[in-house]
């Protein structure tokens, strides 16, 4: 496409609405505005320039504010309805089915829906992912097609600009004043002490403050790029980690995916507010609400073992640290943080029994089972033996006769046990539970009776590593300073001219605040002697001006 | 007396100045025929002289409570909603100082007394933090995320005053519907604290046992009348209302018979006033907004947002992802609360794109900036009450 020449004799890129030096208007449909879109200095924008190609089509696509505005608003529906239900991983289960039943059980038929459509994991869904994808590429192509254009137009405006640019700016005033080379000074004297920049070029006056507002938009849409992309990279190996462990008191675990640390649990504290020892403006509140939580906290030593070490070795580990892990206080060594996020009170550490004669409850020796690791076989005195032979850690009862187990953590402990006696060298067989005891091969002599137990508390800790925080540090931040000057800041343009005719002409612009830059221009009419401008938007005074003129 | 006492004491003071205060900018609104003339100049300098006097009574207030309490009283609904309260009223002293213009107040100041009284509702004792709670971040991220939405909210009180002013109220239009919808809402949350009101004045309680979800029993009060019963549910207190229908175990019947109560006593208020009044009343307050400026309305709602959207972001997102990733181990976890404030922020962004390319001023503006206070509003009260997630503290 031909490149524009103005009468002035600038130069412009193609498309261009008005001269980037003069201002004049260049098309027709900018001629018959009343006032000119100032908001990209009418330059030349690829997008509305080019449209042939299809690299033109997507790039006009993703340039356009709309376009960009539907991609927020499906976003921002999207994640809304996420909301109507708990997502998935607030979910106490943690296979598919267990989840579906769950969705179903708890909510019913809407439930169900919600769950088959996909929303309970609407946030990870390859749709909503592409949705902030598509926004990632309009925030780039959006903000490319109007930088650069802006730049170069506002660094090529000059100081004199033609009365058809003035003229169609809102805030705009012309007449015969006797404005002379005196007044033009003191014009000038009063924007450089309003701290405006002042240019002079014959007869006219440019004077401009605040320019850097207007790259505000694009520094902040640069750090949430930059902020988008650390959360992409979240997806790459070694960057991101996120495990959890159930760490019981006394036990020393590897912690996962960590080059070869462990922790060992020295007690899990848990504590609520006492009405006796908290502050007594509490008194009232305990008194209504009952159990309020104060403290949920695990005492951890933190281990290094040999290069190379894995989970089970437990060997030649060297001492670290010692920590306190609390709520908000995580412990933290080499990018990890282990927090502190759940726990669970009193879970089964060891069950201690007796073996028995049923009638005569005579015992013939004690033993006791840990419940983390139940040995095979538990030997008395004078050849009375106990096997286990099955240990069922979270009973829930006989399916055709064989026992089940829930899951591996001691919630309801049962044993499959053989005991040996002289009398019974070849055994008898007793199903233990908890307070009962089933004996599946007939009656028997002996039998195992329960003595005590021993409990310990687990904490539930979440291992964290994420390297991408600095860069999503920097995203926020740039981002902030980008919002900051777009919004705290505004550019104000006010020009003065002197006409051949002898008429002045002032116009004002600026992207936002109308208001201050009037008042500007109030101060620098009342020393200059300028003429009245008006607000050729401002319908309100427009009309109460008529009323005046018509004497209402 | 002690300070939790004084601190009250406080609250009550600043309620009535804002009252007070209401009352004078009407004095200001009315008494001009243009701006200049002296006695609106009096009463706009005594409107905000007795506003500023209330508010420094609701920093009084602030204060005092969070050296009885030992922490930033923002750590329940009560606490959260009164300190957004006082920060719109802070707020519009900052918009004040730039514009001048007395309609704000007339409007701005019920609208934080309203927000104020609908805080006292909820239980008003000093809670201990729970270990979530416990940390720097709480003063840091709720003041803030607060502010930003107070400052917001004076958009949607400019954006009000533009509409009421320039809509035509006496042809039926969509928006003259809408504009007395927003009327309603309002009279709605008055029916609510009259209902409140009255029922903890009657000193109305009963017991009821229920089974929940988890299929295990739990006893629960009601303070207004039981309309809905919870699931398989039975009376405790002798003379209890019986519950005209039973809820499935999903729905907490006691929050349905609160919405209930709120909208009878609304219904009733908003009806009486339309058979006093016998207009709509809009129609009653446009005079009011008749000597506002609509362009400085309309830079004023925008202007609120430039200040109150960066504020917002920093508050609501920035320092929450910092906290949430010290306290919950991840910056970001879809929380509801979470994805709520990141609504907001992605409203308030389309808000101003729209503003700035596609030239969305005046009306359009103004109805936006109004649904934004609604978002807000929303992810302030009902994501609290009603979606469960980890901000439920109160």
């Amino acid at each position: 496409m031909d490149k524009i020449v103005c009468t002035c004799g600038n130069v412009n890129p193609a498309g261009t609405e008005l001269c980037e030096s003069c201002g004049r208007p260049l098309n027709e449909e900018t001629k018959e505005k009343k006032i000119v879109d100032m908001r990209y200095e009418g330059s030349a924008r690829r997008s509305q320039t080019y449209n042939k190609t299809i690299i033109d089509k997507v790039w006009n696509f993703f340039s356009s504010v709309k376009v960009g505005m539907w991609i927020i608003v499906a976003i921002l529906i999207a994640a809304a309805i996420g909301t109507i239900l708990p997502q998935v991983f607030y979910v106490p289960a943690t296979n598919e089915t267990d989840i579906a039943a769950y969705y179903e059980r708890i909510y019913g038929t809407f439930g169900t829906l919600y769950y088959q459509l996909g929303l309970s994991d609407l946030y990870s869904s390859w749709w909503f992912q592409g949705l902030v994808g598509m926004l990632g590429i309009s925030l780039v192509i959006a903000s490319l097609d109007r930088v650069i254009p802006l730049y170069k137009s506002l660094k090529k405006q000059k100081t004199k600009r033609h009365i058809s640019f003035l003229k169609r700016q809102r805030v705009f005033g012309i007449g015969k004043t006797d404005v002379s080379e005196e007044s033009l000074l003191s014009a000038e004297e009063k924007l450089k002490e309003l701290k405006y920049k002042v240019k002079r070029e014959g007869n006219a006056i440019l004077a401009e403050r605040g320019r850097f507002s207007r790259w505000g938009p694009y520094v902040n849409h640069l750090g949430l790029i930059i902020f988008l992309f650390g959360v992409m990279l979240r997806a790459l190996p070694g960057f991101y980690v996120d495990e959890t462990m159930w760490l019981r008191e006394g036990e020393t675990l590897y912690v996962p995916e960590t080059d070869g640390y462990f922790l060992e649990s020295k007690e899990f504290i848990y504590e609520t507010y006492s009405k006796e020892e908290s502050k007594e403006v509490y008194g009232e509140a305990i008194d209504r609400v009952g159990t309020i939580a104060k403290n949920y906290q695990t005492d951890v030593a933190l281990y290094k073992g040999p290069e190379g070490s894995v989970a089970g070795h437990t060997e030649e580990l060297t001492f670290e640290k010692e920590a306190s892990i609390q709520v908000n206080k995580p412990v933290k060594f080499d990018n990890f943080s282990v927090f502190q996020m759940d726990f669970r009170l009193d879970e089964l550490a060891t069950m201690t029994f007796q073996l028995q004669d049923k009638e005569t409850q005579k015992s013939y020796g004690e033993f006791k089972i840990d419940l983390a690791d139940p040995q095979p076989l538990y030997e008395l005195d004078k050849g009375y033996k106990v096997e286990v032979m099955d240990y069922y850690a979270d009973f829930t009862g006989f399916e055709e006769g064989i026992p089940q187990s829930k899951s591996p953590l001691p919630n309801n402990p049962a044993f499959l046990i053989k005991m040996y006696s002289p009398e019974f060298p070849k055994g008898e067989t007793s199903f233990v539970m908890i307070k009962e005891t089933v004996e599946p091969l007939g009656e028997n002599q002996h039998k195992i009776a329960f003595q005590s137990v021993e409990t310990r508390d687990v904490s539930g800790l979440t291992v964290r590593k994420d390297l991408t925080l600095p860069l999503l540090a920097l995203g926020g931040l740039i981002f902030m300073i980008g919002v900051a000057q777009g919004s705290y800041w505004n550019h104000r343009r006010i020009w003065v001219q002197l006409l051949e005719d002898g008429q002045t002409v002032i116009a004002a612009h600026t992207n936002k605040n109308w208001l201050s830059v009037k008042r500007d221009l109030d101060k620098v009419t009342e020393v200059a002697h300028l003429p009245k401008y008006l607000d050729q938007q401002d319908t309100d005074s427009l009309e109460e001006k008529v009323d005046i003129e018509e004497g209402v | 007396m002690d300070m939790a006492s004084l601190s009250s004491t406080l609250l009550f003071v600043a309620f009535v100045a804002y009252l007070i205060a209401t009352f004078l900018f009407g004095g200001a609104v009315k008494s001009s025929n243009s701006k200049t003339t002296k006695s609106f100049e009096r009463w706009g300098k005594l409107a905000i002289t007795v506003t500023i006097l209330g508010f420094i009574a609701n920093l009084g207030y602030f204060i005092t409570r969070w050296i009885a309490a030992g922490h930033a009283p923002v750590s329940n609904l009560f606490e959260f909603t009164t300190a957004f309260g006082m920060m719109v009223v802070g707020a519009f002293i900052l918009i004040y100082f730039i514009y001048k213009t007395p309609a704000l107040g007339l409007f701005a100041l019920p609208i934080a007394l309203i927000i104020i009284a609908y805080a006292s509702m909820f239980p008003t004792e000093i809670t201990p933090l729970i270990p979530a709670l416990k940390s720097y971040w709480l003063t840091i991220h709720v003041i803030t995320a607060a502010m930003g939405e107070a400052i917001l909210a004076i958009s949607a009180v400019a954006g009000f005053i533009y509409l009421l002013k320039n809509i035509d109220l006496t042809k039926k239009s969509k928006e003259r519907f809408w504009i007395e919808a927003v009327m309603f809402v309002l009279v709605l949350v008055i029916g609510f604290i009259v209902a409140t009101v009255s029922f903890s004045l009657a000193d109305y309680k009963a017991e009821y046992s229920y089974i929940s979800k988890d299929e295990s029993q739990h006893n629960i009060e009601y303070t207004m009348p039981a309309l809905f019963g919870m699931n398989e549910s039975v009376a405790l207190t002798e003379g209890a209302f019986e519950p005209i229908a039973e809820m499935p175990p999903l729905v907490n019947a006691k929050k349905l018979t609160t919405v209930v109560w709120t909208i009878l006593f609304g219904t009733v208020i908003y009806i009486l006033l339309r058979l006093i009044l016998r207009k709509r009343i809009a129609t009653v307050l446009q005079p009011l907004t008749k000597k506002s400026n609509s362009q400085l309305m309309d830079e004023i709602g925008y202007r609120a947002v430039l200040i109150g959207f960066p504020v917002f972001t920093l508050g609501a997102l920035i320092f929450a992802m910092i906290w949430a990733h010290e306290a919950w181990s991840r910056f970001w976890g879809w929380d509801p609360k979470e994805v709520w404030a990141l609504i907001t922020f992605l409203f308030y962004a389309v808000f101003l794109h729209l503003r700035l390319s596609k030239g969305w001023d005046g009306k359009r503006s103004a109805w936006i900036a109004l649904i934004g206070f609604i978002i807000i509003m929303f992810n302030l009260i009902a994501v609290n009450l009603i979606l469960a997630g980890l901000h439920s503290y109160a």
